[in-house]
């Protein structure tokens, strides 16, 4: 019989290790947590990714580059527009094109409609997370719409496709205008129950306040960006640093905290809803005619090397290609948000009570598939 | 600061810094040797504050393997990409710059697993996605495997 090991130095510190996941309702996907505990304190975190790596890097390099846009609406699947947009803008970088302004109206007006729907559903599933339960039903029906409108306009409600090198796919439908200005007028008037529900919430603010204090040096340092790592007053916005689109026609606040609680984190993707829906507003009325989609003969980058970066709803996604000339990338790296902003869970939640583990990784808001791409 | 005075100040610093063919990022090409160098230099100048390395990545070219070091200001917002080429394709090393920045040692362990470069004094040096037991690197151009189709 085989013997038993049992490890010592483990049984006189008291500590033990369990495994959250790989198949867990907290970690929002197939992600596992090596979490060592003493008692109920969390010790360390070890996070094993890999479950879900499908080489999407290595399969583009097969693809060209209107087939290998398909595969970025899997990587982090509530931003696919904007991770369409990010090659879409590299490609079309590489091959100094512009496209119309019609064409990059349009793309940012779906770009913060994600955001919206992204918040949306993290706002339900962080609320879930916490044990209120009430968040997911109202977050979810307040979604639907968007996805509604998505659909009418771009086909499907998940992962579109619908932003491609050259322009769109299609043109928007001519319902589009009135129905995005339906959900703003809309959405305005259920914002304010969502903070009704859950922010002023005495147990939720016990909850997250204080708890998983990130500082603006190490956000920096681990790279942790979006609303993660603005919570800690890190302005990394790149919609404000390197604006593209129609971005630079807007005005909108980058949102921060100095404080990078949990609390803080949350309160960056509330207020960033509202920045989004005024960005929409300033955009709707006035989208200008052109055409959808540049003549182009081959859609091929020239020799190089190409870096392009987007905001995600989760933080700064990088798309860097390098060229042989051909219809496809050499090689194709995707910078994903998500990547980065995991692996600072062992520092935040070290010295923290279980249960608030739970409440430290919703509000980092990671999506699996974008961290093993 | 501008392209021009980082350009500058770098080749003050490491007179060895070639400039390199990216058009859209200040790029410069330097020996395995001296990256943790111009590295550290660049982070810790006031002038420069590369405090931010938001990308670190490896590709397969026809000269070596090129490790990209993408790294920017939170303060100042200038970005500078540093490529070191590996022309031994057998036994890639570099050093780490996980102690200067902590997103590199996971950047790194992806590097490491995808096209087995050795970064030199890392913590913890291990695959990240693929399993412990998986034989070769596939992100190198001659990785062969059983189930992908040859076009």
């Amino acid at each position: 019989m085989k013997e038993i090991l049992v490890d010592i130095d483990l049984k006189e510190k008291e500590e033990y290790i369990i495994n959250i996941g790989p198949q867990h309702p907290s970690t929002h996907g197939v992600l596992r947590l090596e979490t060592c505990l003493q008692g109920e304190e969390v010790k360390y975190i070890i996070p094993h990714c890999g479950y879900i790596h499908r080489g999407i890097e290595k399969m583009s390099e097969k693809l060209t580059y209107p087939q290998l846009l398909h595969l970025t609406d899997r990587m982090d699947y509530l931003s696919a527009h904007i991770n369409n947009e990010a090659v879409a803008l590299c490609v079309e970088n590489a091959m100094e094109v512009q496209v119309s302004e019609r064409v990059k109206y349009i793309r940012t007006i779906l770009a913060e409609l994600s955001r919206v729907a992204s918040h949306q559903l993290w706002w339900a599933a962080f609320g879930m997370d916490l044990g209120a339960l009430t968040t997911f039903f109202y977050g979810l029906r307040d979604r639907e719409k968007i996805l509604d409108i998505f659909e009418e306009s771009t086909g499907s409600r998940l992962i579109q496709s619908f932003i491609t090198p050259g322009g769109l796919m299609s043109d928007i439908h001519p319902n589009f205008q009135k129905r995005v200005k339906d959900f703003i007028k809309y959405f305005r008037t259920k914002l304010p129950e969502y903070d009704d529900l859950l922010t002023g919430n005495v147990i939720f603010r016990e909850r997250t306040q204080g708890i998983g204090i990130l500082s603006k040096e190490d956000a920096i340092d681990y790279g942790v960006t979006g609303p993660s790592g603005r919570g800690s007053g890190f302005h990394c916005d790149i919609r404000k640093i390197a604006p593209y689109s129609a971005y630079p026609l807007v005005e909108f606040n980058e949102i921060t905290f100095a404080e990078g609680d949990t609390y803080h984190r949350y309160l960056v993707r509330m207020k960033e809803m509202w920045e989004s829906l005024n960005i929409i507003e300033q955009l709707i009325d006035n989208i200008p005619q052109g055409e959808i989609m540049l003549n182009l003969k081959a859609i091929k980058a020239p020799k190089g090397d190409y870096y392009q970066r987007v905001e995600t709803a989760r933080g700064e996604l990088g798309v860097y290609i390098v060229s042989d000339g051909g219809p496809s990338p050499a090689r194709i790296k995707y910078r994903s948000p998500n990547f980065s902003n995991l692996f600072v869970l062992n520092k935040i939640s070290a010295g923290h009570k279980i249960a608030d583990l739970v409440a430290i990784s919703g509000s980092l808001d990671l999506v699996i598939p974008d961290i093993d791409r | 600061m501008s392209r021009e005075d980082i350009t500058e100040l770098v080749a003050r610093q490491l007179p060895e810094a070639k400039p390199g063919p990216c058009k859209q990022l200040l790029e410069f090409i330097v020996d395995a040797g001296h990256i943790r160098m111009l590295a550290d230099y660049l982070k810790q100048n006031p002038l420069t504050k590369m405090d931010y390395l938001f990308c670190l990545t490896a590709a397969d070219r026809k000269d070596g393997l090129n490790v990209l070091y993408f790294m920017t200001s939170s303060v100042y917002h200038h970005s500078v990409l540093i490529r070191v080429i590996l022309a031994d394709k057998a036994h890639p090393v570099v050093p780490t710059v996980s102690d200067l920045w902590k997103a590199a040692e996971f950047y790194e362990r992806e590097v490491f697993d995808l096209f087995g470069i050795h970064f030199e004094n890392h913590p913890d040096l291990r695959r990240i996605f693929l399993s412990d037991d998986w034989v070769g690197f596939p992100l190198r151009k001659d990785y062969k495997d059983t189930f992908t189709l040859e076009r």
